[in-house]
């Protein structure tokens, strides 16, 4: 399966939504749509990940890549994600300690609300 | 005894298809359901690692993938004709040390943390990353 991307605005937050497999071939256009946000000046974004098939470690590194960014911005990047296959490689890695973890956009929301 | 060869050029849009050469054959081979996501993945990792080494260094040469079934055991090996590089396995938790290029040594770590046994090789040419999983009773390919 390709790769389909996302996004909406829900008050500060914007919304990406991905679908399918995040790979070296289909990583790059998910970095270009990171980067087009945050010089929209969108700086605190979640990336629903629910839909996603297949991570490896060049997505890792677009997520990485697109946290800095918005951190640069005193920004946000998190995640909703709950299939275990996907965890795991965030696991294994040590990327469960940079990201946010959520296992909804609604409880996602709320976290980011109580930050405000 | 090699059961299947494969080599593709060193595009990005091959390691899909590596990867699902590789289920296949793994599922064939009898490794468990449960663990075809970890195979899928540990060699989608290490084509990618090839496939952009191979594209810094030697972008015309081709990438090789050996699948075996061997007493009990599938096994795959990667082999890139990229010079090798000091290997790194750094924990990656400041994230002012992370940079997409040091994302490079992520996938020897997610390799590392799924394949059953993993040996990574200097070569005369290049790398082997030799990968193995328990198999059962697979279906008989010859």
């Amino acid at each position: 399966m390709d790769l389909k991307l996302d996004h909406h605005n829900e008050d500060r937050l914007t919304i990406v939504e991905v679908e399918g497999e995040i790979d070296v071939y289909t990583a790059p256009r998910l970095r270009e749509l990171l980067i087009d946000l945050v010089n929209k000046g969108n700086f605190h974004l979640l990336v629903n990940m629910e839909k996603v098939d297949f991570l490896d470690s060049t997505g890792l590194g677009v997520l990485v890549g697109g946290l800095k960014r918005v951190r640069a911005h005193d920004g946000s990047l998190e995640l909703v994600c709950t299939q275990e296959r996907i965890l795991k490689i965030f696991r294994i890695t040590g990327l469960t300690k940079v990201f946010g973890i959520y296992a909804s956009v609604d409880e996602a929301k709320e976290a980011h609300g109580k930050d405000k | 005894m090699a059961t299947v060869e494969l080599t593709f050029s060193a595009l990005p849009a091959h390691v899909r298809t590596a990867r699902l050469v590789a289920t296949a054959i793994a599922r064939r081979t009898g490794v468990e359901e449960s663990l075809l996501d970890e195979v899928r993945l540990a060699v989608g990792e290490a084509c990618s690692r090839a496939v952009e080494a191979h594209r810094a260094h030697c972008p015309g040469e081709p990438i090789r993938i050996e699948l075996r079934d061997d007493a009990g055991r599938f096994e795959v090996t990667v082999s890139d004709h990229a010079p090798s590089e000091e290997i790194q396995q750094e924990k990656p938790l400041d994230l002012g040390m992370l940079s997409d290029s040091f994302m490079t040594d992520f996938g020897l770590a997610v390799i590392s943390g799924l394949a059953d046994d993993v040996e990574v090789l200097p070569t005369p040419k290049g790398t082997d990353i030799r990968m193995s999983w328990p198999a059962g009773k697979g279906v008989p390919t010859s």
